[in-house]
């Protein structure tokens, strides 16, 4: 039984791999016979050429630099208050219902909307796109760190009120690990959003950067830059990621 | 505060009364309740459905306020814990090892780690679970974990435990062995209990006294003595012939109150 199913992980885990590989074939095919324009989208080898020249003269490295600072500052700078915040927004009532029309109001404005604004204050630079950013983290992981805190069951409040947990026993003992599996739904999506952010403010906002470097090979017409560009960043979305989830598992050591 | 050893007494509630308002509807649960629980007793609480047996014990437990009358728990210590509750539903955290569940109470009071260690391995080998310490609640059955939360309140050495259907969600055989479990462990401690059951026959089985509640509002409809020896066990005790009397008796008048719904 454990062994059939190890063998359907590794099936699965052929599969997983095929489908990547089977979009790129077709993708050189197409582009090499061009079905599609390959002026717009060159063939995977191409792209690939370009990833290597950009390696080789240390630039993509400083793009890619800047873009992991950025992500990571902003990510930090974003997720810690949100965390802090929500759980207290979730432990007091009094404080729940002062900030939730803040909140309300301010959730939907989309948050690149507002660099411009911080761009006047602050000027162009890291400090600029890091705020925007953690701005832009913030929301999803208060979101989840406070629905994670006020979905705790019942049940547990009354342990420890039964038990006299107060303060920081109780919130080291109930609302922390209570509302860590919701934290962490929240802090994946906080990283996609602080890709997200990182590369549109770089558009406009930055001299270095993959979101630059898209954008500029763009200006320039430089096709197999530009792909690498995005290659890169989905590549480190998929490395945070799978980061955030590795912690997760250690961590939350009591989920199934 | 006046000590429990001079006047027998552990628990006396007078006049008690608790009404839930939801809007302008107002619910009578309990009302009037007078009741004295003798110090090392074991009493066990049954009525029909919804007549505020759970209400009675969350108020004991200080989870829920009366509305009149009053309780006290008299004090043996001033530094034990007043009460602890062993709930219904399955009550012990997710995000802790059994271990670290059992010892919850001693944590929140800033008990030494070398007594906590002396506690929490002794309660833990009474209930039969001290191999499992390191495991987590997902790892456990439901008799398991319902064994962790009784060896959570022992350990907590509270002044009186209090039982809200422990058992009511396990099966059959599980129920029974963790009845005499828990009747071995509380005759080698003596607690007050006060303990609250759907079933006639585990509250002659378990109990000194058997209180039977009326339907809403809940009052005490009439407290039958359980002259039972000790110790008890179920094998025994299914061919007594007092014991069959009893659970008719106590069944007699649950009965009245079900039918009176």
């Amino acid at each position: 039984m454990m062994e059939e199913r190890a063998g359907q992980n590794k099936k699965h885990l052929v599969i997983s791999i095929m489908s990547p590989i089977l979009v790129l074939v077709i993708w050189e095919v197409f582009s090499r016979l061009s079905v599609v324009d390959s002026r717009f989208l060159p063939p995977p080898t191409r792209v690939f050429v370009a990833l290597i020249s950009t390696i080789a003269d240390g630039v993509l490295f400083i793009h890619m630099k800047a873009t992991l600072f950025r992500v990571l500052a902003g990510f930090f700078c974003g997720a810690v208050p949100a965390v802090i915040i929500g759980i207290i927004m979730g432990l007091a009532g009094s404080v729940r219902a002062f900030m939730r029309p803040l909140i309300i109001i301010s959730y939907p404005v989309p948050k690149i909307a507002l660099f411009p604004v911080v761009m006047l204050f602050f000027g162009l630079g890291d400090f600029s796109n890091v705020l925007i950013v953690s701005v832009g983290v913030f929301f999803p992981v208060l979101y989840n760190t406070l629905g994670g805190v006020t979905g705790i069951h019942r049940i547990y409040w009354d342990v420890a009120a039964n038990f006299s947990a107060k303060g920081v026993k109780l919130f080291l003992t109930v609302a922390l690990p209570g509302a860590l599996p919701s934290i962490f739904t929240g802090l994946k999506l906080g990283i996609g959003m602080s890709l997200i952010t990182t590369v549109v403010t770089e558009y406009v906002g930055a001299r270095e950067g993959l979101g630059f470097m898209i954008w500029f090979s763009w200006q320039v017409f430089s096709v197999g830059e530009m792909f690498v560009g995005i290659g890169v960043i989905s590549v480190i979305g998929f490395v945070l990621t799978t980061l955030v989830e590795k912690l997760e598992r250690i961590v939350i050591p009591w989920k199934a | 505060m006046s000590n429990s050893e001079s006047s027998g007494m552990k628990i006396v509630i007078k006049g008690l009364g608790k009404t839930f308002k939801n809007g302008k509807q107002e619910t009578n649960a309990l009302t009037n309740i007078d009741l004295a629980v003798a110090n090392g007793e074991f009493l066990c609480i049954v009525g029909p459905s919804g007549c505020g047996k759970t209400t009675l014990l969350r108020i004991l437990a200080g989870l829920e306020s009366a509305t009149s009358g009053e309780v006290n728990i008299l004090r043996d210590s001033q530094v034990l814990p007043l009460n602890t509750m062993v709930f219904q539903e399955n009550s012990i955290f997710p995000w802790f090892q059994v271990w670290d569940n059992a010892a919850y109470g001693l944590r929140m009071r800033g008990i030494s780690r070398e007594e906590e260690q002396a506690t929490v391995s002794y309660f833990l080998e009474k209930v039969g679970i001290l191999e499992f310490k390191d495991f987590y609640p997902y790892q456990l059955s439901g008799g398991m974990k319902q064994r962790v939360s009784i060896a959570r309140a022992f350990a907590n050495k509270p002044e009186i435990l209090l039982m809200d259907e422990p058992f009511a969600a396990l099966d059959e055989q599980n129920k029974l062995i963790l009845q005499e479990e828990l009747l071995s462990i509380w005759e080698q401690n003596r607690k007050t209990v006060v303990f609250i059951t759907h079933s006639i026959d585990e509250a002659v089985f378990l109990g000194d006294r058997v209180l039977v509640m009326t339907a809403r509002p809940g009052r005490v409809k009439t407290i039958v003595d359980v002259p039972l020896p000790r110790p008890r066990s179920i094998e025994e005790l299914k061919g007594n012939a007092l014991y069959r009397d009893l659970t008719k008796q106590i069944w007699h008048s649950v009965k009245e109150e079900v039918r009176g719904l």
